[in-house]
């Protein structure tokens, strides 16, 4: 058993009757030497590395290899818990584990790439958040977990989740797509508003482009990891209110790697243009290499 | 395509900050210290292209070292490879080589020395997503990714060599996934690669060993 698009798993889910993590088990039983006890096991590791990660820079901020990040998690979480955000718990929960992810990550610490190591933030920092506010239990994050990873597994097989071939469209806009998906299942949404999720989610970053400052995964990709749950949560939104986006999860995809293909090579994680190709980007760049 | 599971997505688990200059670097120390399979005393790093440029930000000469004491991509142990290598007596040298061009940018040259002081040159491409193949050893050519059971045979170019590998993983009824002869000059050395889905047993080895021109074995099980 395989699916291959968007409307290949729709069509499963149908004649299953069963929601799109379930399918994407039922995929993997059947096409490695896995059982159902061993992704559990797996998933329960990848969990753990996860909630870590978005907790030790809350309590222990480190300073990246490159300098240009960290102390910014905690940052957030402090100004929340001063009573002060803006943007609501959820949210704010969500943009500070987000960036704890990549303050670890670019520290030389644990992650989960999901489905990259500069993206590595979006997934957890949702899921977590979510978690947080909701009461939910680990199940339900491991259903999540499933879910986004045949969002994930759709846009590397018909897409990209490559900076330097699509850009960070490809990278946060795929962790965000897969984020904004999981969300829905968890929430009861059906198959359908689960691919208007992430429809949603990889329209609204396409074209970002992928220009990290000195070629390092810092700066901007830690904040763009906090967009990236904010499109998520906006986009789960969204199809959880019965909103369908006009374009189909498949050909959003195409659109997505097309768009990707047709930026300059300056914006694909060359370091050249972009944040990392402004003077004060360029200097930056500079000097972390002159150390 | 190969089959993509969800831990291809929702993974690797690993030590940032990129699958490709820090986690793939693991990966090809790690084979490194596979193949070569005696305690290593001394070991050389080489770095070109991106590697060259970028390895301090990325932590790639410590994920390289980390590989190199048998620490696997996900190991925390990595961050302090230099104070390891140093308590566990390994030496270690790296050169950065920003004008040689190699085929990848993300290349590296690992040369090591064991304690009986036999030496052996490999070198790994890490090529997106943690993934990495090895593409030269001791000098010749070669291509392999690790991620099937590999058995690699270093012998003399002579007839009947091949015919005797595969003879014996008939006998032991391996199934051949892939199979590729590598050499530099007519009859001089050259590698065969096996690759199979399924593991490779021991015992196959002694079977190899026994013709006379065959020189080397190394084999590597998933």
């Amino acid at each position: 058993m395989d699916f291959y698009t968007g409307q290949d798993l729709l069509n499963k889910c149908h004649e299953e009757s069963l929601p799109i993590s379930e399918i994407m088990k039922i995929r993997e039983i059947a096409n490695t030497h896995r059982d159902a006890e061993c992704i559990n096991k797996k998933l329960e590791t990848a969990l753990t590395i996860m909630k870590n990660a978005a907790h030790k820079p809350l309590d222990n901020p480190s300073k990246s290899i490159g300098g240009l990040i960290g102390g910014e998690a905690k940052k957030v979480a402090d100004h929340a818990a001063e009573g002060k955000n803006v943007c609501g718990s959820v949210l704010s929960k969500a943009i500070s584990y987000s960036m704890a992810v990549l303050e670890v990550n670019a520290s030389m610490g644990l992650i989960v790439a999901a489905p990259t190591a500069g993206s590595a933030g979006v997934l957890p920092g949702v899921l977590l958040a979510l978690c947080d506010e909701q009461n939910l239990s680990d199940e339900t994050l491991y259903k999540g977990l499933l879910n986004a990873s045949a969002i994930g597994y759709l846009l590397m097989r018909n897409a990209s989740v490559a900076g330097a071939e699509a850009g960070c469209q490809a990278e946060v806009g795929a962790a965000s797509a897969m984020a904004a998906s999981a969300i829905v299942e968890m929430m009861g949404g059906t198959p359908e508003m689960c691919l208007n999720a992430a429809g949603f989610a990889l329209s609204n970053l396409l074209g970002l482009v992928c220009d990290p400052i000195a070629g390092l995964v810092e700066s901007p990709c830690q904040s763009r990891n906090a967009i990236g749950v904010a499109n998520a949560i906006t986009s789960a939104e969204l199809a959880l209110s019965g909103i369908a986006h006009p374009i189909p999860f498949d050909e959003m995809a195409e659109a997505m790697l097309r768009v990707g293909r047709s930026l300059p090579f300056e914006l694909r994680e060359t370091a050249m243009g972009g944040c990392a190709g402004t003077p004060t980007g360029c200097t930056l760049g500079c000097n972390i290499c002159a150390k | 395509m190969n089959f993509l599971s969800i831990f291809d997505v929702i993974g690797p688990n690993m030590i940032g900050p990129s699958s490709s200059h820090t986690a793939g670097a693991v990966s090809i120390a790690l084979m490194a210290r596979k193949l070569f399979s005696e305690d290593i005393q001394k070991v050389t790093f080489t770095l070109y292209g991106s590697f060259a440029k970028t390895y301090r930000g990325h932590g790639t000469d410590r994920a390289l070292l980390g590989g190199i004491l048998g620490f696997p991509t996900y190991d925390e142990r990595i961050r302090d490879a230099f104070e390891h290598a140093e308590e566990m007596g390994v030496e270690y040298k790296y050169i950065i080589d920003e004008q040689t061009v190699t085929n990848h940018p993300n290349t590296a040259d690992i040369d090591l020395v064991g304690v009986t002081g036999r030496t052996m040159s490999i070198r790994g491409e890490s090529i997106g997503g943690g993934k990495m193949k090895i593409v030269r050893i001791d000098g010749i050519d070669v291509e392999f990714t690790g991620e099937y059971s590999t058995l690699i045979v270093r012998q003399i170019d002579k007839p009947g060599v091949v015919a005797h590998i595969t003879q014996a993983l008939s006998e032991h009824n391996v199934n051949i996934a892939f199979m590729r002869l590598f050499r530099e000059d007519k009859g001089a050395t050259a590698y065969t690669v096996v690759e199979s889905d399924e593991a490779i047993p021991e015992t196959v080895l002694e079977q190899i060993r026994s013709n006379k021109n065959v020189s080397d074995l190394m084999l590597i099980q998933i």
